[in-house]
């Protein structure tokens, strides 16, 4: 390395740009290695490595925790592409775990039971990025606050029901929009009502969006979902149960993946959505009891 | 308004960090998605993302054909990490029928430093475009492994070629785009 200077690695700077990477893609839960392989082979941007999809978690029920190491190192074996994983909420010590392991990226992940009601990971403390949910902007300033290096709209994962998924989105964009329409002797009031620092809060009046990528979560399922949520304004898409609870997993998987891509392009959408067997059962939201639904975990 | 116009391979990817670098330089700047959009390009970005989610996108959309086509009729391009694994002769650690657009005489492998903990932000000679040194980041970086005699090496990291330049098709394994450095894509420009 001698012709070169400064080398630094962990730095906010190198764990924001692998979520830049992702942009325009989708990330997959898959819970074997075959399942991976399928992902990667579709067009997956990067995998999520589980043992369970959020619709099984759901129907379980029981405590969900972060995945045995094997698995992971299993999917990390199996595909080329970035692997990542979760760990709960407040758990610092699954995240240490993950990191040890190697994992491209920790998903501090409301779908897993919370290990801490009061208190999220500190995040800057590692070298390997964290992606984290938020419902709306106060939450995705407090999760970017805490060190995430990415957001996504929590939605509620395993129902196939793309509605919470939509509500978080908008909320976000119209929370940024409110911002820049106010004089900047407002921002003080609005930080604290956000409960993020004003800084941060700043930054986003001026620049009109998050300072780190944001994808959509919890819910999508079909190839006009990732589009409504690609022309909602998200960076990208994680798809969960809808891919392998579905009737022909590689086709769907392909098809959102090409869904993304050409989200406003009708015709396309029309082409890709064709004949792709059955989707997963699905939930709707509506009719979950409040103690089932995941999302108004870790705010 | 410069008449040079630019396109970004968009299919996935940093494409939003390319732009912003290219419209600070005053270029009309134009999203690819479909072939009828490389009409009239004088240069293509190849930006970083996922190789194998752009290749797979190639294929389904019969963009090989077209993309050959309009580098064969002069197009060049300039290629950040998953770009640059697209534009080589050939390609180590890919999928087995990963598109190759063979663009540069050059042998790329795939995340050749390692996974996420690997990556890193680096102050990096570029002597072709000033002393000072550029501001990169390298991320799931992949290494320019071999080279051919037509081949000019602008940088180095960790001893393996970083930045190379054959033609006017210029080759990077890192991302001067999310740095902001505008100094590449200049060097790219001069060239059109």
């Amino acid at each position: 390395m001698s012709q070169n200077g400064h080398v630094e690695t962990g730095t906010a700077r190198v764990k924001r740009g692998l979520a830049e990477m992702l942009k325009g893609g989708v990330i997959m839960d898959v819970v074997t290695p075959d399942q991976a392989e399928i992902a990667q082979e579709a067009g997956a941007v990067a995998v999520m490595a589980l043992e369970r999809v959020p619709a099984d978690i759901r129907a379980q029920g029981g405590v969900a925790r972060m995945s045995d190491p094997s698995l992971v190192k299993a999917i990390m074996g199996a595909v080329s592409i970035p692997v990542m994983a979760k760990c709960r909420i407040g758990h610092f010590v699954e995240a240490q775990i993950l990191e040890a392991l190697g994992i491209d990226y920790i998903d501090e992940s409301e779908v897993l039971t919370p290990a801490d009601e009061e208190n999220h990971v500190d995040k800057w403390q590692f070298k390997i990025p964290f992606v984290c949910g938020a419902r709306n902007l106060g939450e995705a300033l407090r999760r970017i606050s805490e060190g995430a290096a990415m957001v996504r709209t929590k939605g509620e994962a395993g129902t196939g029901d793309v509605v919470e998924a939509v509500r978080h989105m908008r909320s976000v964009s119209q929370g940024i929009r409110r911002l820049q329409g106010l004089r900047g002797d407002e921002l003080a009031s609005a930080a604290k009502e956000l409960g993020a620092s004003l800084e941060l809060v700043r930054e986003v009046a001026t620049t009109g969006k998050l300072p780190v990528v944001n994808f959509s979560a919890g819910g999508i399922a079909t190839p006009a979902d990732a589009a409504l949520m690609m022309q909602l304004g998200c960076d990208g898409n994680f798809v969960g149960s809808g891919i392998f609870k579905s009737g022909d997993p590689l086709r769907r998987a392909k098809a959102i993946v090409q869904a993304t891509t050409y989200f406003d392009k009708p015709e396309i959408l029309a082409e890709v959505s064709e004949g792709l067997g059955e989707p997963m059962v699905g939930i709707s939201t509506r009719s979950l009891r409040p103690e089932e639904l995941l999302a108004g975990r870790g705010v | 308004m410069s008449a040079v116009k630019v396109g970004i391979l968009a299919l996935q990817g940093d494409v939003r960090e390319h732009r912003q670098v290219l419209e600070s330089l005053g270029v009309e700047v134009r999203q690819v998605r479909l072939a009828a959009e490389l009409e009239g390009l004088s240069g293509l970005v190849i930006p970083g993302g996922e190789s194998t989610t752009m290749s797979r996108l190639i294929q389904r959309f019969d963009l090989l054909g077209p993309l050959q086509e309009a580098f064969a009729g002069g197009l060049a391009a300039l290629t950040t990490c998953a770009g640059t694994i697209l534009a080589a002769r050939e390609i180590r650690d890919g999928l087995p029928d990963q598109v190759r657009l063979e663009l540069l005489d050059i042998v790329v492998r795939r995340n050749a430093f390692g996974r996420q903990r690997e990556s890193a932000e680096v102050l990096l000679e570029v002597p072709a475009v000033g002393s000072e040194p550029v501001p990169v980041a390298f991320i799931r970086a992949p290494a320019i492994e071999e080279v051919g005699p037509g081949v000019e090496v602008l940088a180095s990291y960790r001893d393996e070629p970083a930045a190379v330049r054959q033609g006017r098709h210029l080759a990077l394994t890192f991302h001067p785009e999310i740095t902001g450095d505008p100094r590449l894509h200049r060097l790219f420009l001069s060239g059109l």
